[in-house]
């Protein structure tokens, strides 16, 4: 790889616009992630740090605005044509959202079985093996994703995701639901696995430990727009009202929740 | 104080914009059809719970409307002595009405309420979105099998649920009325036409059809949680009956409406 490719953001989001009717929810929306770099976005419930990164996978389509994953263009992408693209993602959802109907082991191995054809029984290899990558025993590729605890479906909603090894993984509020030590333990498996495949990753979360936990670098997303990023080490110092504000968990401060507002 | 026609308006362009959407809806996974992967194990799988399951309840509602049809025939044909057109007006009032409108009905209200539930609850923990991140088209994986397997199973219910029919009508008339098996059968036989039986499928597969796509579009697109899946569903099922009752009317005039 040449020195030039090495420093080439793998996804790049260029003055995103986004709006459900008269809700403005991306207002100018800037972001650049390196090759093999983890970014965390933080900010409040309804933000937009949701919209943002289904803006990325194709879900929505921004009203304009430039986006860009490993060099290419999507926002003009058909479904079609973005499949190759979304083959170098995988994403581990909130609720984990795994699918009901058929077992753990399935779901580890749907990408694999459905986006990439492979046979059921080597499939089936990977994905007891992922799910011993993290820390499941085989015998919990049998049971019924309802059967398993909130911990458990995360831990599999993450082997589904690093399923296929993909290049790029988003995370969304990894650790959201979970106990403080169950989220810790999430958040070691994250950076583990994506240290092994050498990944790029984008996180959104309100959970400052977690945030401190898996990133390298760290933004602030406030009112549809990025208003601070840096290096995780520079949060503290950000001298930023709004980060300081956000990472203590004041109620006082420039952010207002807008609940009571007629 | 509001103005009447901003009420009437709204309601209105409301109306044209969900018929919109769902003409889009509709049209992108007709065009999904012919665009592999299709997954046949999974149109098999709702072949299944739309048609075998299906059968008990079609197969009771179909034997007992085609009772009371010869029932009230017999009554009505007594008093200027036509008591013989009994046969004949229920295998004609079965397979060109009842038959696929009353099969259609009892399988909206158990499949299209289903696929909304199911679709819906899939929507709002991010099941469909999982699968865009999975590379399987959501549409191709969710919608199209449903629409294939209800638009190939209908037809197969409603001939069992016109056989049926007519054979509620055969118990009764000779049971309780006192026709004849024998000519009971040969009247029905001779009024019976090919055609009435080809309307019929193609009524059934037109009604699968709205089944499968109602489902699939009110819960493809329910939002807001559990509230949400609730009032999908209730959509789903309360739509695709309208639309059932109003493509029958449609199909009939079409092909019936020159006959005299």
């Amino acid at each position: 790889m040449t020195e030039e490719n090495k420093n080439k953001p793998m996804i790049k989001m260029d003055n995103v616009h986004k709006s459900f009717g008269p809700k403005k929810v991306l207002q100018g929306f800037d972001l650049s992630i390196a090759k093999g770099k983890s970014l965390v976005i933080i900010g409040g419930s309804g933000t937009g740090k949701s919209v943002a990164l289904k803006c990325i996978l194709g879900i929505l389509k921004p009203d304009q605005g430039s986006i860009t994953v490993d060099g290419a263009e999507i926002t003009s992408l058909s479904n079609r044509e973005l499949k190759p693209i979304l083959a170098k993602i995988g994403m581990l959802f909130q609720g984990a959202a795994l699918f009901d109907s058929i077992p753990v082991w399935q779901n580890v191995a749907f990408g694999l079985i459905q986006g990439k054809g492979m046979n059921k029984q080597d499939a089936r290899e990977i994905a007891i093996e992922k799910l011993r990558r993290v820390g499941l025993t085989p015998d919990v590729g049998d049971l019924s994703p309802a059967e398993l605890s909130g911990g458990m479906q995360k831990r599999v909603g993450l082997a589904r995701a690093i399923a296929s090894e993909p290049e790029i993984i988003f995370f969304d509020e990894p650790t959201t639901g979970l106990d403080p030590i169950m989220a810790d333990v999430i958040n070691d498996l994250i950076v583990e696995c994506v240290q092994e495949l050498g990944a790029t990753t984008l996180s959104i979360t309100h959970d400052m430990a977690s945030a401190r936990k898996i990133a390298d670098r760290i933004a602030m997303l406030y009112q549809g727009q990025i208003i601070w990023e840096g290096d995780k080490s520079e949060i503290d110092t950000s001298g930023n009202d709004y980060v300081d504000q956000f990472i203590h968990g004041r109620a006082d401060g420039p952010i207002q929740m807008q609940l009571l507002k007629p | 104080m509001t103005n009447p026609f901003a009420t009437i308006g709204r309601v209105f362009i409301s109306a044209l914009a969900e018929i919109g959407r769902l003409s889009r809806f509709a049209a992108i996974a007709t065009v999904h059809i012919a665009r592999p992967p299709i997954y046949w194990r999974l149109a098999l799988q709702q072949m299944w719970l739309i048609g075998y399951n299906s059968l008990p309840v079609v197969g009771l509602t179909a034997l007992f409307t085609g009772a009371a049809l010869a029932q009230q025939i017999f009554v009505g044909g007594s008093r200027f002595n036509a008591e013989s057109v009994v046969p004949g007006v229920v295998v004609i009032a079965i397979v060109r009405e009842l038959g696929p409108v009353l099969g259609g009905l009892m399988v909206a209200g158990r499949v299209s309420s289903a696929m909304a539930a199911e679709l819906g609850t899939m929507r709002v923990t991010e099941q469909i979105d999982a699968l865009t991140t999975l590379s399987t088209d959501p549409i191709n994986y969710l919608v199209v099998p449903r629409l294939i397997a209800a638009v190939l199973t209908l037809p197969l219910l409603v001939l069992v649920a016109n056989i049926i029919g007519v054979l509620g009508g055969f118990i009764i008339g000779t049971e309780r009325l006192g026709l004849n098996a024998g000519t009971y059968l040969q009247v029905t036989a001779d009024f019976l036409e090919q055609a009435d039986v080809v309307s019929s499928m193609w009524k059934a597969a037109v009604f699968g059809f709205i089944i499968a796509l109602m489902g699939s579009y009110h819960g493809y697109n329910s939002r807001g949680g559990a509230q949400g899946v609730g009032k999908a569903t209730t959509n789903a099922v309360v739509s695709a009956f309208i639309m059932i009752l109003l493509a029958n009317l449609i199909i009939t005039v079409i092909v019936f409406g020159n006959q005299v």
